[in-house]
């Protein structure tokens, strides 16, 4: 396997030389992107997996309660729904536009841009507790105190149950991309990042867009089930 | 690729002066450590001790089924012994014995690296598996769950009065560290290979690992939010799976299979790559069919997605679901037999010789053929709706487990000694726990082959009088294999202190892994290796082992 | 990650495409399709999501390995889907047995 005799391929360290930003164990900084890149998407992966649980129950009670789904799904506010879906619109554009700003070397923008994601992240957080609130006032809380008019009182209450643990399972990931964003403007701040070096800033936009596509398919699923039905 | 001959080192070499061990002292140079192999070293103690824990109450329970009546402890309890004897052994011993040792000490070195992609999340995930290791212990202590570590709803979600929640919760967080355990091997293998190492050239243990890998990255999750919702609807009376409110328990079932079902896979994986390490190296053979070998794993890792739903035959799935489920069953066996066929393959015409990793090795072929047989009979639908819920489950899991899986580990550990530690082992008395384990694990677990056919239930701690003579069997057995597993322990530290010094190489073996001194320095290699021909390259030149 | 810096042209073309299409799934969803208000909405979220993968995500300008991981992914959320759904939807179809719900 190994052939002794030849010459072996010398080791690069960042005590050789490398880029500061060059962690010990990569040859390379390429090697470290494509790792650290490659890491998230891997992670990013098991967050399929691990809402996709939420998504097949929803599916299962979804085709076995129909009707009583339906009817459910129109106690959600659409208008609160609606504008949370653009803002988190709006926040992946921002965050598309700190990566791009990192890219090309623009400091102050990169920190512009990371508070406006920041910004519009604690905006949807806000509009939800006013949702839950809501919900809450209402009596559609499962537990001792749900209540709904009408026969499908029983499936009505499992589809609160994924509602509240799908949205704040997503809330909850909201909050740590909020963490992450945090940091990533202390160390933008410093100038820690430039066209060459600026991996976390894209690796954390991979986050931040993936907790905004699962809302992307929350909101039709949750919120725009029975519309159509009066 | 040319036939390389690779002799042992002869004369016991003293160990470099300064290594892996010794670069740095202090209880912080280990907490915080970056260092592969120090990991997989707290990862070994850590789950040693998980190891023995679980072992307690495997001994409770075969001392409980001693007489047929229930009269050492009462069933609640017992109830509570086979829970955390499954969880403890399932979620903080086999998930993550051989990867987060072995794995963790090897996959670096089979590939020429310096360390994994990710170390500090490397030592992230040790934390991890600690800490929820901590929940569990305080949920053990505290008087236990009763649940069976399947925790089927709505016993677990609403009727149980034990400690699910804190289970529940220790269990979810260790799930954590077997993720990024497996997200770290997967970036390491694809972007750290050393030049040269195409994949078709990696040492299967890095195959099966990889394969391991895939499952422990695309299952956990599941289980891991399938937790969260016990949890939830436990602790806020959500109704997901409970019956009263339309819910379906069923639906759990579905969802926590779907992990613990690929979860056997990671469980006896990393144990085949070891096997292919061990019969390549005591063969002094190439192995036969390389490619053959490395698609098995990940077929096995696939396949094994796709069928589990054979442990739901009898809980009122629909029988035609059961049906695809027992077909796809019977075709995840394929590989696995493709396995065993050709590590016999690569035996023949060998040289073999008979040191303590090899004899692991046979007997990890010989139980799991044994364990995987079953499973065929298992998955037929009609047989398996007598034998659910019977011991005969319980020894066909037990021959794979620990027949299968068991074995391999202790084999790698006991092939690797000598690089982990730069000692060797004492021979004879490894050889004799070995024999003393083999003997203890088929008396223990073969009459409940036999008990389970018969119709003895498993999880009662009572059971009627006729059963009584190979439950007292089957108990003998389990004392003569604790036996067998502390005396490793115990010669194993001896070792440490006052073995024979390990020269480089005393297997032989080809492997970058060897190529280093025993043991390792810090860096692993000193210039980075440059690898121009397949794995396994033994020449037929007699040579003689040393150790 | 690529080196290949999108323009911010095609960011805000996106953006657009995006707000444009949640205003569409939310209009059409008063309107009484029957049994296609599902497929219109899940496709419309598909294609918001595919337009966010590729460009918010780079992973138009990708190596293949990113390609296949989140193939991969979505792919086995697929099978955890239909192999439990292959459950749910034939237990009614043996007359002797119960179905689940009203």
């Amino acid at each position: 396997m190994a052939d002794a005799t030849a010459p072996a391929a010398p080791v690069t360290t960042s005590a050789h030389g490398g880029s500061p930003e060059l962690q010990h164990q990569f040859d390379t900084v390429d090697q470290q992107r494509e790792a650290s890149s490659f890491g998230m998407w891997v992670f990013l992966v098991t967050e399929i997996l691990f809402f996709g649980g939420l998504f097949l129950a929803y599916t299962v009670y979804r085709h076995t309660y129909s009707q009583a789904f339906a009817e459910a799904s129109r106690h959600l506010d659409i208008t609160l729904g609606t504008f949370n879906t653009a803002v988190l619109i709006v926040s992946s554009l921002t965050m598309a536009l700190a990566v791009f700003s990192a890219a090309t070397g623009r400091r102050k923008a990169i920190v512009v841009f990371l508070l406006a994601t920041m910004a519009l992240g604690a905006v949807f957080l806000g509009v939800k507790a006013v949702e839950y609130s809501h919900k809450f006032h209402d009596h559609l809380v499962p537990g001792p105190s749900f209540h709904f008019p009408g026969p499908d009182a029983r499936p009505a209450e499992i589809f609160f149950s994924l509602y509240f643990t799908m949205t704040g399972l997503h809330a909850v990931h909201m909050v740590v991309g909020i963490g992450l964003l945090t940091a990533l403007v202390l160390q933008a701040r410093k100038g820690r990042y430039t066209p060459e070096y600026h991996t976390p800033v894209e690796v954390c936009g991979l986050y931040w867009h993936f907790v905004d596509i699962v809302w992307i398919f929350l909101f039709p699923l949750l919120y725009l089930i029975g519309r159509h039905i009066h | 690729m040319s036939a390389v001959t690779v002799p042992p080192t002869t004369e016991p070499v003293a160990p470099p002066r300064v290594h892996y061990l010794n670069s740095r002292y202090g209880l912080k140079s280990w907490l915080l450590t970056r260092d592969h192999k120090r990991i997989a070293l707290l990862y070994l103690a850590s789950v040693t001790v998980f190891f023995f824990i679980g072992g307690l109450f495997a001994l409770l329970i075969r001392l409980e089924l001693l007489t047929p009546a229930g009269d050492l402890v009462q069933s609640e309890t017992y109830n509570k012994l086979f829970t955390m004897h499954g969880i403890v052994m399932i979620f903080f011993f086999l998930i993550p014995s051989i990867p987060a040792v072995l794995g963790n000490f090897f996959i670096p070195m089979m590939i020429g690296a310096r360390d994994l992609a990710f170390p500090r999340l490397n030592l992230l995930s040790w934390y991890i598996f600690v800490v929820g290791g901590l929940f569990t212990l305080w949920a053990v202590v505290h008087g236990g769950v009763d649940t069976g570590w399947t925790f089927y709803t709505p016993y677990s979600t609403t009727y149980s009065n034990s400690y699910v929640v804190v289970t529940a919760i220790g269990i979810f967080i260790t799930g954590f560290s077997s993720i990024l355990t497996g997200l770290n091997f997967i970036v390491t293998v694809h972007t750290m290979r050393a030049p040269g190492l195409t994949w078709f050239r990696l040492p299967l243990f890095v195959w099966s690992h990889y394969a391991t890998s895939l499952i422990m990255v695309l299952g956990t999750p599941v289980v891991a939010v399938t937790i969260l919702m016990v949890g939830v609807e436990r602790l806020f009376h959500l109704g997901i799976f409970d019956p009263k409110l339309g819910g379906d328990p069923i639906l759990f079932q579905h969802l926590f299979w779907f992990y613990s079902h690929p979860a056997v896979y990671i469980m006896v994986l990393p144990s085949m790559g070891v096997v292919s390490e061990i019969v390549t190296t005591f063969s002094r053979k190439n192995i036969f069919g390389y490619k053959f070998v490395a698609f098995a794993s990940i077929a096995i890792a696939v396949l094994g997605f796709l069928v589990w739903g054979h442990h739901m035959f009898v809980s009122g799935q629909s029988v035609y679901a059961g049906m695809i489920f027992s077909i796809l069953s019977f075709l995840v066996a394929i590989p696995s037999a493709v396995k065993v066929f050709n590590w016999t393959a690569t035996m023949y015409k060998g040289s073999i010789s008979y040191r303590t990793p090899m004899l692991y090795a046979f007997g990890f072929i010989g139980l799991f053929t044994i364990g995987g047989l079953t499973g065929l009979f298992l998955a037929t639908l009609g047989v398996d709706v007598h034998v659910t819920d019977t011991y005969f489950i319980v020894a066909h899991f037990h021959y794979i487990m620990v027949g299968g899986a068991i074995m391999g580990y202790m084999g790698g550990i006991h092939y690797w000694w000598p690089k982990i530690s730069g000692k060797l082992y004492p021979e004879g008395w490894a050889r004799f726990a070995a024999l003393v384990i083999f003997v203890g694990f088929n008396l223990t677990f073969f009459p409940q082959f036999v008990l389970g056919y018969l119709g003895m239930p498993r999880r009662y701690h009572a059971y009627p009088e006729e059963f009584q003579v190979l439950n007292v069997m089957s108990t003998a057995g389990a004392s003569i294999l604790g036996i067998g597993y502390l005396l490793p322990l115990i010669y194993l530290f001896w070792s440490m202190r006052y073995g024979k010094a390990a020269p480089a190489n005393p297997w032989g073996s080809t492997g970058l892994e060897w190529d280093t001194p025993s043991p390792p320095p810090t860096e692993n290699f000193a210039v980075t290796p440059v690898v121009r021909g397949e794995p396994y390259h033994y020449s037929h030149e007699e040579v003689e082992i040393v150790g | 990650m690529a080196q290949h810096v999108v323009p911010r042209k095609v960011y805000f073309a996106v953006f657009t495409a995006l707000i444009v299409l949640t205003a569409t799934t939310t209009g059409v969803s008063f309107l009484d399709l029957g049994p296609w208000n599902t497929v219109v909405a899940l496709g419309i979220a598909f294609l918001k999501a595919t337009l966010v993968v590729l460009f918010f995500m780079h992973v138009r300008y990708s190596p293949r390995l990113t390609q296949i991981t989140i193939a991969g992914g979505l792919f086995w959320l697929a099978i955890l889907i239909a192999l439990t759904l292959s459950d749910f939807m034939t237990r009614g179809w043996l007359p002797t047995l119960q179905k689940l719900g009203p």
